[in-house]
């Protein structure tokens, strides 16, 4: 980026009327991509009490003392909010997937011509799969 | 001569005696006269705003800049109403803007028959050849900026010397060690191979893709939609031979060359002569992976 071009105040006008379904497709993998690996961090984080947990260490939860892995899951699964990003990070990861395989046919050279249907195709799909598990997620959470 | 002279200072006499005493009659002729050109100009002036009434005219917002004069260095937007006539384009309006109402309107235009690929515009929020962009084609106002990604020099003129440099980079002329035997052969190119890159041979220049692509906006050193396309069309020539292929391989197969695409198809959209440059750019990553995998 150092060696970007320099418009200057033409850049202040507007840009980006048109769709483009490629460009959706290249920034929402980026997007979706970096959400990943922050949880990738939040993921190995909760999982990480496992350690103490195999050595005998315990939290109070609940009024009675229970094992540190479980403690933490338990409570974090009580929040509401975890309960919704769950459901996000579900749409984040199937959308990663789908259009991954479709950038690896891409790659390939498989079916250029439709690279815009199966971008839409694989919202579609995500959005289907997503709203198919809002009661698995949401379940008990209001 | 004698017949002349005579007459000549009977007309004067004509003229002196009216000058010094108009008739009644001739004022009132006078004065006829004028009323009748004073109805004439307002009849004209009628029709002609009863024409402007019933003619369909088109906005058109145009980009504007001059950084040598000192009034138009701040970049604005002017707007233009033009006159619609059927099947006219982009660059018909532009043309009559600054024919009609201001000069100074600077673009690059040629062909006016999408050949020659110096009207590249951004027209209404994407790259179009604006002579083959038809006005009805277009949702009104009709914004007409320069194109993404490059210094603009005037108004809707961009310098396009790197998109150039880049192109001439790829070496985008025929090149080949193995000759014919006689002086006069030709070297004739299968019907097949010709097929192959038939649709990279019709690239015109005009950088639309490469203003398009997001890639090259950030990375200055990548080659580009246009160039790739170029080594490509020499690249799967055939009659280059195989030594040249390698050669061309390892021009786009750089750090910035191919491996940049990030498969935006951007640059295949915005494409005025429909070259599928994501096909070709994807076709020569998978041709440089086997020219550089070998595991036999």
């Amino acid at each position: 980026m150092s060696q970007s071009y320099n418009r200057g105040l033409i850049e202040d006008f507007s840009r980006w009327r048109e769709f483009e379904a490629g460009m959706w497709a290249w920034i929402f993998h980026k997007f979706t991509g970096w959400v990943l690996i922050g949880y990738l961090f939040t993921h190995i984080a909760v999982l990480s009490t496992a350690i103490p947990a195999a050595d005998g260490a315990t939290m109070m939860f609940q009024g009675s003392q229970t094992d540190v892995f479980t403690g933490t899951i338990v409570s974090l699964e009580g929040l509401l909010l975890v309960r919704i990003l769950e459901v996000g990070l579900l749409a984040v990861a199937v959308f990663h997937m789908l259009n991954g395989t479709r950038l690896l046919l891409v790659d390939l050279g498989v079916g250029l011509e439709a690279q815009d249907k199966s971008f839409y195709a694989s919202l579609i799909l995500t959005g289907a799969i997503t709203v198919a598990s809002v009661p698995t997620f949401i379940a008990g959470a209001f | 001569m004698s017949t002349q002279i005579p007459k000549q200072t009977d007309e004067s006499s004509d003229t002196d005696a009216e000058a010094e005493a108009p008739s009644k009659g001739d004022e009132r002729r006078d004065e006829k006269r004028r009323r009748a050109a004073e109805d004439r100009a307002r009849r004209q002036a009628e029709e002609a705003e009863k024409a402007a009434a019933d003619e369909e005219t088109v906005e058109l917002k145009v980009f504007r800049y001059d950084p040598e004069i000192e009034g138009k260095q701040e970049p604005r937007f002017d707007t233009f109403h033009v006159p619609f006539t059927k099947g006219m384009t982009v660059l018909d309006a532009l043309m009559y803007s600054r024919d009609t109402y201001d000069s100074s309107l600077t673009f690059r235009h040629s062909c006016r028959q999408a050949v020659c690929g110096s009207d590249a515009m951004f027209v209404n929020g994407g790259q179009k050849l604006a002579c083959k962009t038809q006005i009805s084609d277009l949702e009104e106002p009709i914004r007409v900026e320069p194109l993404p990604h490059a210094e603009v020099r005037k108004d809707l003129v961009v310098d396009l010397e790197h998109f150039y440099d880049q192109m001439e980079a790829v070496e985008p002329y025929f090149q080949t060690n193995e000759y014919p035997d006689g002086e006069l052969e030709e070297q004739r190119q299968t019907r097949e191979n010709r097929e192959k890159i038939k649709m990279s041979t019709r690239c015109i220049w005009c950088s639309a893709c490469m203003s398009s692509c997001n890639i090259a906006a950030g990375d200055n050193e990548y080659l580009g939609p246009a160039a790739i396309n170029k080594a490509y069309r020499f690249a799967m020539d055939e009659r280059e031979g195989e030594d040249m292929k390698q050669k061309r391989l390892e021009i786009i197969e750089q750090e910035h060359g191919v491996w940049r695409c990030q498969t935006q198809f951007s640059c295949t959209e915005v494409c005025p002569k429909d070259i599928p440059l994501t096909e070709h750019i994807q076709e020569l990553k998978r041709e440089a992976v086997k020219n550089n995998l070998k595991f036999w």
